[in-house]
């Protein structure tokens, strides 16, 4: 069944204490100015209003999500339906100490470490052609960060398709052990970029490896931050 | 003739589906436009080409 985080309240309960937890070493001003000293006043104002979905928390959605609470980027909606697994180790940003945990307890856990006051909304459920419209409504920008293609292929559709004035970043391209320089940012429309090498399949023998996964979600997230840098 | 990714091809009347199929594409992992409106998968055998039109097809592989 698919149930909205929001409506559980152990979440709201579990985030809030997180929250608590870890805004006892730094209050929110000076956090904000440190941030502010680093990219300016301006760009930090657009970090605090910004709001992105991020699709997956997997290689991709996990490190997008991290480069962006460093870069203080306060709102962030975390959708996955998955549990924090060994295979995930090698590329994803989860710690042995969460095994078996939802991966949106867990990386919420790890973004308040990083900022405590991010605003995160999160949904333990699994994207489908039915649910999209109603996940994805209340964010400007849409991070696409699923590992398998058809995922993709049928995220994209739907978010051009339905969310045509959305801003859309997606990445395919990033397995095997070829240079990193392969990966790019490719701006297809002003609404959509198109991250990774485009090419280097997940296959038999071809692994992941976190270091051209983690240049494709760096891909994923400059683009992010170019965006609302544009449109905040 | 009809340009799909910026090269042109002599295909009209024929379906998405079957433009797909003849450049050996996976209609699983494509999100596919025809003069910049996105054609829903659902309707690739439905939606023809005709001579004039521009498609571009974006494919996506699998891993992340």
């Amino acid at each position: 069944m698919d149930l909205r985080d929001e409506l559980n309240p152990a979440n709201v309960l579990l985030s809030k204490r997180k929250q608590g937890e870890f805004n006892s070493f730094i209050s929110r001003e000076e956090l904000d100015e440190a941030l502010a000293e680093r990219h300016g006043k301006d760009l930090q104002k657009k970090f605090q209003n910004a709001k992105v979905a991020i699709c997956g928390l997997g290689g991709l959605g996990s490190n997008v999500a991290v480069a962006l609470a460093r870069a203080g980027v306060r709102h962030l909606h975390l959708i996955d339906f998955d549990q924090v697994d060994v295979s995930n180790f090698n590329r994803q940003q989860y710690f042995v100490s969460q095994l078996g945990k939802n991966k949106t307890e867990s990386l919420s856990d790890t973004l308040l470490q990083i900022y405590p006051y991010l605003e995160i909304k999160t949904d333990t459920v699994k994207i489908t052609r039915e649910n999209i419209h109603d996940l994805l409504k209340d964010e400007l920008i849409i991070c696409e960060a699923f590992d398998k293609a058809e995922q993709k292929a049928m995220l994209v559709e739907e978010v051009l398709r339905q969310f045509p004035d959305k801003y859309l970043v997606s990445a395919s391209g990033m397995a095997g052990k070829k240079s990193v320089n392969e990966i790019k940012t490719r701006k297809i429309t002003n609404h959509f970029y198109l991250c990774g090498d485009g090419v280097s399949d997940l296959a038999e023998g071809d692994g992941l490896f976190a270091p051209r996964v983690m240049a494709a979600a760096s891909h994923e997230a400059m683009a992010i931050i170019s965006i609302i840098d544009e449109i905040y | 003739m009809v340009t799909i990714n910026g090269k042109k091809y002599d295909f009209s009347n024929i379906t998405i589906y079957r433009v797909l199929e003849k450049l050996n594409y996976n209609i699983e992992r494509v999100v596919v436009e025809k003069n910049e409106n996105i054609v829903p998968k659902a309707n690739y055998d439905e939606v023809s080409i005709q001579d004039g039109d521009v498609l571009e097809v974006i494919s996506f592989v699998g891993g992340g």
